[in-house]
């Protein structure tokens, strides 16, 4: 069943991602060529991980579901680790991060089943009842408030939030014309979640003077909301019809959504940031910083499309 | 070495990479052939697996790392293990005289490998760095222009504790210096290798792990 999800549509959308690719490198390229007294070295390494990002990505969800399911799973469990590995952790309560890391295979086993019920609840109601027991069998109370804060949010986050965007795969279903709607779904609101991202940075960069939240995150500007939140409407009107079974006011909506939650789940995250007191979250895509910098929009973009759709186009 | 080029690619690269995660800065210092001495903080077991995936291919097997013979060479598996998969120089801790102490680590030398050393002598608490010991001062009396290639690794010990079983996956750093030389005087060459480690830690900053 390898290439299930390859419709006529997605490829129209991949090959209009390759053309912003190549326009983006060959644009950069002039500006060095142009201007060789700048250093657009930041620039140069942040597009170049775009292009491998895409290429993954693409790989992932286009070949067969099971490997898409697998490669969801693998970024969640990357932007968990991450997040661990970055907050204070008490030594005596290493087991609790085991057991939380183990919440990732079976959360995504429900997925993979198609287990709704369980997918929705597990993680917010059993990990968050079964991690304290666990907490009591080890039976060390100091730091007790702060590992279970810590772990559990960063659970909801990380995993719960994020394999939102696997559970869009199976939602219409598995196989045929289903699968090629399923990975539709992800590529829709991961592209414009990404785009968005950009889109606010550039508006932002042009016309940006009033400041949103000066002490979460200085560059954001409402010249960068508005302007990202419109632009993002606008590929919405183009994409939509390709890959998702919106309607008008749907895709409208749906658009508006993803620009203003995108702008909200990346403050979000630069909160935490700014309270560990560091500016990139890791090293791992040049360029970027770490994959929670890649993936925060899409932690509250990736829920609230998900319940939205369902609420009105699945049930 | 077969066995050890097979257990590298399909199991230790694979889980470093993969599970683990590594953020490896300045690779380039490291030394492309021996004679050379690597020496790195010392808090887990997995601290000598991932400075010898550091090396790729063929390299990968002029890696010796210097290990304690009381404890690898506890049973006959290990002993195997620790001799022909992990290659190690087996060093004795508590030797009643002083003399052929090193031998096995100046063959190694001098038939250019590269030599991996843990200063602290044992794992210790983790992601603590405890005193440094002499030993590298004495064993390069007699090797002084074997170049030493400082490292400093942070979150394995949080990973894979001292006295732990359950692994714990977390993003590891591994920071790589300026290699430098012996010294006639100790206390200089003990201060130089303090500070250059000091100075990789400081240019991290690690989350509190109480």
């Amino acid at each position: 069943m390898a290439f299930d999800a390859l419709s006529t549509e997605i490829i129209y959308v991949l090959l209009g991602i390759l053309t912003v690719l190549i326009v983006s490198s060959v644009f950069t390229f002039g500006l060095i060529k142009w201007k060789p007294e700048k250093d657009f070295q930041e620039i140069s390494d942040r597009i170049k991980s775009w292009w491998v990002m895409a290429i993954v990505f693409t790989i992932a969800i286009v070949i067969n579901h099971n490997i898409s399911l697998i490669f969801l799973a693998f970024i969640c469990f990357l932007a968990f680790k991450e997040y661990l590995s970055l907050i204070p952790t008490n030594r005596a309560h290493r087991k609790i991060l085991f057991w939380a890391y183990l919440a990732i295979p079976v959360q995504f086993y429900w997925i993979y089943i198609g287990w709704y019920g369980m997918f929705i609840i597990f993680i917010p109601v059993y990990m968050f009842l079964l991690l304290p027991i666990q907490m009591i069998l080890i039976g060390e109370n100091r730091g007790f408030l702060r590992t279970m804060g810590s772990v559990h949010w960063g659970l909801m986050i990380m995993v719960f939030g994020l394999s939102h965007l696997a559970y869009l795969l199976v939602l219409p279903g598995t196989t045929g014309a289903d699968a090629a709607s399923g990975a539709g779904l992800v590529l829709y609101i991961v592209v414009l979640t990404q785009f968005n991202d950009v889109a606010q940075f550039i508006w932002g960069k042009a016309f940006g003077k009033h400041k949103i939240v000066p002490k979460v995150s200085p560059n954001k500007t409402w010249a960068g909301l508005i302007g990202g939140i419109i632009t993002t409407m606008g590929l919405s009107l183009l994409l939509a019809p390709l890959l998702t079974p919106l309607t008008m006011p749907g895709i409208l909506f749906s658009g508006f959504m993803i620009g203003l939650t995108g702008f909200i789940g990346d403050v979000n995250l630069s909160s935490l940031k700014r309270d560990l007191g560091i500016k990139d979250a890791g090293q791992t895509i040049p360029g970027h910083g770490g994959i929670l910098d890649r993936v925060d929009s899409l932690t509250y973009t990736a829920p609230l499309f998900f319940h939205f759709l369902r609420y009105f186009y699945f049930t | 070495m077969i066995l050890r080029t097979l257990f590298f690619t399909l199991i230790i690269r694979p889980f470093i990479l993969i599970i683990l995660g590594l953020n490896v800065r300045r690779r380039e210092n490291l030394p492309d052939s021996g004679p050379a001495i690597i020496v790195a903080n010392h808090n887990s077991h997995l601290d000598t697996l991932v400075l010898m995936t550091l090396f790729k291919g063929k390299k990968l097997h002029m890696i010796r790392p210097i290990a304690a013979a009381d404890y690898f060479l506890k049973n006959k598996f290990l002993s195997w293990f620790s001799l022909n998969i992990m290659h190690i120089i087996p060093l004795d801790r508590k030797p009643k005289s002083k003399d052929g102490l090193f031998k096995g680590v100046y063959e190694a030398l001098d038939q250019n490998d590269v030599v991996i050393l843990f200063p602290e002598g044992s794992r210790g608490e983790p992601e603590q760095v405890s005193r440094f010991k002499s030993g590298i001062y004495h064993l390069l009396k007699e090797r002084p222009d074997v170049p030493v290639y400082p490292v400093f690794m942070h979150g394995l010990g949080k990973s894979l504790p001292k006295g732990e079983s359950v692994f714990v996956p977390f993003f590891c750093d591994v920071f790589i210096g300026e290699h430098f030389l012996w010294e006639e005087d100790k206390k200089a060459f003990m201060n130089t290798l303090e500070n250059e480690m000091n100075h990789l830690a400081s240019e991290g900053s690690f989350p509190l792990w109480d």
